[in-house]
């Protein structure tokens, strides 16, 4: 008979290639000479060339970091505002509502979310003339929207563990509110806040659908690129893409987990 | 000067000429339904260190959060140094608190966490670190200036909180279970270094406390809180000698309870029944009571005395030992009444043979001075 | 009197002039996410159920209003054809109930996956947890889109998989794996495991080990303890992590595009396709409104379950 853990073990092994064995084959053909993505070609490196030669994916690229670094950076403060009148405000008219509308995007279908706001931008267009057109503009605010939600969830849980009586004790040391904020419980969550700012980014950055219902002419994401070229079959500079993303991801797990390393020895 | 002046000087409570320091009317906190804290009053002189004392959910900590400006009384006013707190935030009282958690600063390090509320009354940079080097050498930490809280011991901690609290100079300072969360002994040290600290800077100190023992050692008063209320009010050896209630009495120390009638009522003696032991307790000084009322008695276990021979004091029973538990200093002795009643007893073990001493399953009598008890109506 | 009230005297003044007219800082603070989210959450929902009960025209933007002012008083045209619509087609219905079932499937086989690494990991020693965990976490920070994209290289008929099984001589003819219902079930699984794992690890993480040996001690074996024990105490985790991966995986529009065939209808696709390729905003509002309704009593069942088995526990 099996031990139970033989069995877990081996459970896991073929877990994590299930997991794994997707994304090396992208790595590997990346760097096929041929075109088919199934035969080896031999080495060679000509699909990122082609891959920086590209000005389409180039400028889609520009434009996804532009639209994840706003939206992020918005959505923590909006999302930590959320999280914060959530978690100290005691009772209020709009609670429930609040409540109801941080975690309801969490488990909204993006086709939903995206149609939704689509229909919105072009009633305010017609009503108010802004936003006048759609492009990125639009999406940040869908994607802040959407984001903000998954920070407050990270930064609400952080701050329901928080010592109260930290931002007791500022208090009654003589600090108003405003400075107890900024004194005291930003640097305390300051963790939470990075990590829920790489959330958004990564989300913001990883969206397809709602900028494509958002989205107007001239403004294509990365994603949108990506899908286009997807869509019409198998393309090389595709897995260029995907290796260099895995290779830079890879590396900000790697600096994460050594800066959490040191700064746990100190 | 009399004794009796001199007294009144030291303790400005028994006067009652004296005005006081921190003056708590008919407060009143409600949660939703809940009453936290029931219709209190309170004076507080200056210079006290007094002690909150009471179980977990007694309203011993809300009553220190509206003090320090944290929780807004339902009814009732506060007054510190005769000026009314009501409206006034937390951050504008001259008021200081240690939490139980301490409440360090777990970003910045030891001086800049005892800086904090100078920086923020506006006193200047070089004189606020006069000031913490100051504290610093108080609470001996000198050498702990640079680090952070977590790496701190328990006890270094506490004494950073202290710290941090005095060094703004507060008029009332008050203090969350200050010693709860260190060890015995370590706990058993610092009581008498608090209490030192106190003394020098001649600061109003309110502690809650839970324990028991820590209140009698370092407050001038305690007030012991039941179901939001203060239940007594007064020095920690007359809690413990005079208890006002059966509430009291079983709270502060242990005691042996005895529910009870009044057969005699004399102005210098009265003489109580109950089933519990065959005859009566005689009572040597005179009681508001009337005859035949239900009332309880209440001796302490020190208070008994344990003997092979019959002693001649007005109280003596017979009973048998039914266990010993061996502390060291003192053993005490559960005892079984013929009514099957059960008392405890403690004796001190004043020679070191115990051989011969009363053991299990022996015939014992057991007696008690006529004075050594009391009578509870409540 | 202390400082601070002197100090800020200006600053207390213009925060009572607010005050007066109920602005004080603390509504200004809940104000700020309540309306952001009102705008761009909640009232866009109002727009999407205005106009699925429009008429489809062909005009910018492409359907008619539903409030008309003809110099005197306000039409109504009130129309409820999108829906009636919705129920004759059968197509729609159809991909309702498919899309319920390729998700619950989904979410039950990815917790059978799931719950043994979750395990494995919880019960494994530093450091190899915190290195098991960051390599489940890891897919999830790279492109979702590229990894989807990556089945495709491994499914296609000339793809990886079939090259292996036919130089292996297992199989004389390439399988067809993709543009199947299979590749879908293959895509939502791969995409949301690290969803099911993450709080299924983070529950039994916190279980005590104790009362695993407790059990051992009275006389269960292994098999028993897990049953009687292990299982039960994990259910609000086993809860969690199907909602994650159940929800969302209902209006999943990317999985079944690339992976799945063209009769692999998923009402997320049906949506995207009413969209962009009829251009019927009314219909695709109304599908929209219909996903939500749908949506609304699975959540429902699973928070309540989710209440329940937290207060067991």
């Amino acid at each position: 008979m099996m031990r139970a853990s033989t069995f877990l073990v081996i459970f896991c092994v073929l877990g994590f290639i299930f997991l794994y064995a997707p994304i090396l084959s992208l790595i590997i053909f990346s760097f096929n000479e041929s075109k088919l993505v199934t035969v080896w070609g031999g080495f060679s490196t000509k699909w990122y060339g082609e891959l920086f030669r590209d000005p389409q994916i180039l400028r889609a690229a520009w434009v996804s970091i532009q639209v994840a670094v706003v939206s992020a950076t918005a959505a923590v403060v909006l999302g930590t505002l959320a999280a914060y009148v959530l978690t100290r405000f005691g009772r209020f008219r709009t609670r429930a509502l609040l409540t109801g509308m941080v975690t309801a995007p969490l488990v909204m279908p993006d086709v939903i979310t995206g149609l939704s706001l689509l229909l919105l931008f072009v009633a305010m267009d017609q009503l108010i003339g802004w936003p006048a057109g759609r492009g990125m503009t639009t999406i940040i605010i869908a994607h802040v929207t959407f984001c903000m939600a998954y920070v407050a969830v990270v930064v609400q849980s952080r701050l329901a563990s928080l010592d109260r009586s930290l931002e007791e004790a500022a208090m009654d040391l003589g600090a108003r509110p405003v400075r107890v904020f900024f004194d005291i419980t930003i640097p305390v969550i300051a963790p939470a806040l990075i990590a829920g700012w790489l959330l958004a980014f990564t989300l913001s950055l990883d969206d397809l659908v709602i900028a494509s219902f958002v989205t107007g002419p001239g403004a294509s994401t990365l994603p949108m690129v990506i899908f286009s070229k997807v869509r019409l079959g198998v393309s090389p500079d595709i897995n260029a893409l995907a290796t260099i993303i895995i290779a830079i991801v890879a590396l900000g797990v790697l600096v994460a987990t050594w800066q959490l390393k040191r700064s746990r020895r100190s | 000067m009399t004794i009796k002046e001199v007294a009144a000087l030291a303790k400005p409570w028994v006067s009652g000429s004296a005005q006081p320091f921190v003056r708590i009317q008919s407060i009143t906190k409600k949660f939703d339904d809940f009453v936290a804290v029931d219709d209190v009053s309170l004076d507080i002189y200056k210079g006290e260190l007094f002690c909150l004392l009471g179980g977990s959910g007694c309203g011993k900590s809300t009553l220190l959060r509206m003090l320090a400006g944290f929780e807004t009384p339902t009814e009732g006013s506060i007054e510190i140094d005769g000026q009314d707190m009501a409206g006034i935030p937390a951050y504008d009282r001259p008021t200081n608190m240690m939490f139980q958690s301490y409440a360090l600063f777990p970003h910045m390090t030891v001086e800049r966490n005892i800086a904090y509320g100078l920086l923020r009354e506006g006193v200047r940079k070089a004189e606020a670190m006069e000031r913490v080097a100051d504290m610093l050498r108080l609470v001996q930490l000198e050498r702990f200036a640079g680090r952070k809280p977590d790496q701190l011991s328990g006890g270094q901690r506490q004494r950073v909180a202290l710290a941090r609290a005095l060094v703004k100079r507060p008029k009332l300072l008050l203090l969350d279970e200050p010693l709860g969360a260190l060890d015995k002994k370590l706990r058993e040290e610092t009581q008498f270094e608090l209490v030192k600290i106190q003394e020098t800077l001649g600061v109003t100190f309110i502690v809650v406390t839970h324990d028991q023992e820590e209140a009698m050692t370092i407050s001038s008063r305690i007030g012991v809180m039941n179901a939001g209320r203060i239940v007594q009010v007064g020095e920690p050896a007359e809690i413990y000698e005079h208890p006002n209630s059966r509430f009291v009495a079983d709270f502060i120390g242990s005691v042996n309870l005895f529910a009870g009638h009044v057969t005699v009522d004399e102005a210098d003696h009265i003489d109580i029944a109950t089933p519990e032991l065959e005859g009566v307790i005689h009572v040597g000084h005179g009681v508001s009571c009337s005859p035949g009322q239900e009332l309880f008695y209440a001796i302490r276990p020190e208070k008994l005395r344990l003997s092979r021979a019959r002693p001649d004091l007005p109280n003596t029973f017979p009973a048998m030992v039914d266990e010993v538990a061996y502390m060291g200093n003192l053993s005490i002795y559960r005892l079984r009444l013929p009514s099957g009643r059960h008392l405890n007893a403690t004796q001190v073990n004043l020679s070191r043979h115990v051989e011969d001493a009363i053991s299990w399953d022996e015939n014992v009598w057991v007696s008690w001075d006529d004075n050594a008890g009391v009578v509870l109506t409540r | 009197m202390s400082r601070a009230l002197t100090t800020f005297a200006p600053f207390r003044l213009t925060a009572s002039l607010l005050q007066r007219f109920g602005l004080g800082g603390r509504s200004l603070v809940i104000a700020v996410p309540v309306l952001w989210l009102a705008v761009f959450f909640l009232i866009p929902f109002l727009v999407v159920a205005k106009i699925s009960l429009s008429e489809a025209a062909i005009a910018l933007p492409p359907y008619l209003p539903i409030l008309e002012w003809d110099g005197e008083r306000a039409i109504f045209s009130f129309n409820l054809g999108n829906y009636r619509y919705l129920l004759d087609d059968p197509l729609y219905l159809n991909a309702y109930v498919f899309s319920l079932k390729v998700a619950f499937i989904s979410a039950c086989i990815a917790l059978l996956v799931g719950y043994p690494m979750a395990y494995y990991i919880a019960r494994s020693p530093e450091p190899r947890r915190t290195l098991l965990l960051t390599l489940v976490m890891l897919p999830f920070w790279t492109s979702f889109l590229l990894r989807v994209y990556a089945w495709q290289g491994f499914l296609r008929s000339n793809g990886v998989i079939n090259n292996f099984l036919l130089w292996t001589g297992l199989i004389d003819q390439p399988l067809v794996m993709l543009q199947t219902d299979f590749a879908v079930y293959l895509g939502i699984v791969y995409t949301y495991l690290p969803f099911m794992i993450l709080p299924l690890y983070a529950n039994l993480v916190k279980l005590d080990p104790s009362l695993l040996e407790a059990s051992a001690d009275l006389g269960a074996r292994p098999l028993a303890t897990f049953f009687n024990v292990t299982l039960p105490l994990s259910m609000p985790g086993i809860i969690a992590g199907f909602m994650l991966v159940f929800v969302p995986a209902i209006g999943e529009f990317v999985i079944p595009e690339l992976l799945g065939g063209p009769d692999t209808l998923m009402i997320g696709r049906v949506l995207w396709s009413e969209f962009f390729s009829n251009r019927d905003w009314p219909v695709a509002s109304a599908v929209a409104i219909a996903m939500l309704i749908a949506l609304v009593i699975p959540i429902m069942i699973l928070r309540n379950a989710q209440a329940h088995a937290q207060e067991e526990t």
